[in-house]
């Protein structure tokens, strides 16, 4: 059992009964300005223990986020951030995803890479990447700030598990080796109207070195990526904003499609 | 309870010998919970076991929305498969050997890993299946007349008799499960169409929902198991010179006899 420090403790709990009750709340920043990208991660790594507990769920997965220029820009950051995604996040093509639950989500079309072994080391490269990939398939990832307004700092939704909330896959798999990750085109649509397009470039050139990258990240804290684990490579255009009654597709070049729908 | 639950099993199992058909035990026994069900069923595997059978796998059934509705339940159920129940494809199967025989297509699964549950996603699934195969399952009722309530159905081994397996075993590369055709043909006729989707969402995610709940007694999927997770289409009524066909487009074909 780890000891929290007080700090840790009253941000954790802010955070989780914000998801838990889904209700937007101010940013930890503002009563914590001092707080470093690398306590927001020793923050997220307390808050996922007492979310796993509490929700008695397991992990299955990490997720890439500001993986574009574009974004990075945004928040005036050169980095990407990552998280993690539990069991009861996975929401499926065939059962809503609960307006209820949520905040103020958006939805963004991501490659899934489910892996066949484990990647952990700095000197991991796309190839390696690549090669302990089993599968990758499309995937739809809701993001749902807890910040109100959906403004934060990268401290602060590092902090937040970086938006996490769900994400649906889609049913057709592939092998990484039978088709060209680097340049797939998306569309995704809402309610059968064109909201977004894209292409896997966005994700920091080629998904797979969005991944090399947060591998490289990941075991500057002594961590890895896990056999068996779901990774989402980072949104391949912006976020749309989605409310109840809404039906979201993202369709893939090659990789067929993946859909929501809410109520 | 447990006499009771070993009454009922025997009465089960010797009704699948003489293939007289019981009356529904919930007709008789107003009590009987879907828990009581389950241990019935386990009482039977019990038997099966001491009498030299091995299990080979399990079945998800009750896994369509049309099926659920028609005994008005809101999930679904699982059966065991035991050695003897197995067949291959093209084989010729006597109607006689049974009471009421249907017939249900149905993409089966395969592990290379133990999967227990809580929690298995249909991710968990898809990373743990070794192989799917085109299947078609035989389904009978030890009760007369198929006049069953879920519970009925529950501790009759989830409704099961046999199982025809294919020859062609598919990863799960390039496949869409949810929309992977299946097209049931009855003596070169069509007679019913499907895709994967109708079992539940998702084959793999009725497999899930298997683990997660084989957990509430203490059971595990095995690596090598067979798992068949539910029907593509509607049960079709066969009698002796049928011939059925489940064609499953890439994920293969298979073909059973009855006389």
């Amino acid at each position: 059992m780890t000891v929290l420090t007080d700090r840790e403790k009253e941000i954790v709990d802010y955070l989780y009964t914000a998801e838990r009750d889904a209700r937007e709340v101010v940013k930890v920043t503002d009563k914590y300005p001092e707080l470093t990208i690398e306590e927001a991660y020793v923050i997220q790594d307390r808050l996922l223990e007492h979310r796993l507990s509490e929700n008695n769920t397991k992990h299955v997965g990490v997720k890439l986020g500001l993986t574009s220029k574009a974004k990075q820009v945004m928040m005036g950051v050169d980095q990407a951030i990552y998280g993690y995604l539990h069991a009861d996040m996975l929401a499926t093509e065939w059962e809503p995803v609960k307006y209820s639950e949520l905040i103020h989500p958006k939805v963004e079309p991501e490659i899934a890479f489910l892996l066949g072994e484990d990647l952990e080391g700095e000197n991991i490269t796309a190839d390696d990447v690549i090669k302990a990939t089993k599968y990758v398939a499309p995937a739809l990832e809701v993001i749902d700030s807890r910040y109100k307004d959906f403004k934060f700092t990268l401290v602060d939704v590092i902090a937040d598990n970086c938006s996490s909330i769900r994400f649906v896959v889609g049913s057709k798999w592939i092998s990484p080796e039978s088709i060209d990750l680097g340049g797939i085109g998306m569309v995704m649509s809402k309610n059968g109207r064109v909201e977004q397009t894209g292409s896997s470039a966005a994700v920091l050139g080629h998904p797979a070195e969005a991944i090399a990258w947060s591998v490289k990240e990941l075991s500057k804290r002594g961590k890895g990526l896990k056999k068996g684990d779901i990774v989402l490579s980072g949104a391949m255009s912006e976020a749309i904003s989605f409310e109840s009654g809404d039906s979201v597709v993202a369709q893939f070049d090659g990789l067929g499609s993946v859909s929501m729908f809410c109520k | 309870m447990s006499t009771k639950i070993e009454e009922y099993a025997s009465e089960l199992l010797e009704a699948e010998k003489t293939r007289e058909g019981i009356a529904p035990l919930t007709e008789r026994d107003s009590s009987l919970t879907v828990e009581d069900a389950y241990y019935i069923q386990l009482e039977m595997v019990k038997q099966k076991l001491s009498e030299g059978r091995t299990i080979i796998g399990k079945k998800v059934g009750l896994t369509s929305a049309a099926m659920q509705k028609m005994l008005n339940v809101d999930e679904p159920d699982y059966g065991h498969l035991y050695d003897d129940m197995e067949l291959k494809n093209e084989a010729v199967v006597k109607v006689d050997s049974m009471l009421a025989p249907k017939v249900e297509a149905e993409i089966g699964f395969v592990l290379s890993e133990d999967l227990a549950g809580p929690n298995v996603t249909f991710l968990d699934v898809m990373m743990a299946t070794k192989y799917v195969v085109p299947t078609i399952e035989i389904i009978d009722s030890r009760v007369a007349d198929w006049k069953i309530k879920l519970i009925d159905t529950v501790a009759d081994n989830g409704s099961s008799a046999k199982v025809v397996v294919g020859d062609k075993q598919s990863t799960l590369e390039m496949l869409d499960l949810r929309t992977n055709s299946m097209v049931l043909y009855k003596n070169d006729e069509l007679i019913a169409t499907g895709a994967g989707a109708a079992a539940l969402g998702h084959p793999a995610h009725a497999v899930a929902w298997l683990a997660n709940k084989l957990h509430e007694f203490g059971i595990s999927l095995k690596k090598d198991e067979l798992i068949l997770p539910g029907a593509l289409s509607g049960a079709v009524v066969v009698e002796a010179g049928d011939t059925i066909k489940a064609d499953f487009g890439p994920v293969g074909a298979v073909t059973v006899h009855f006389e």
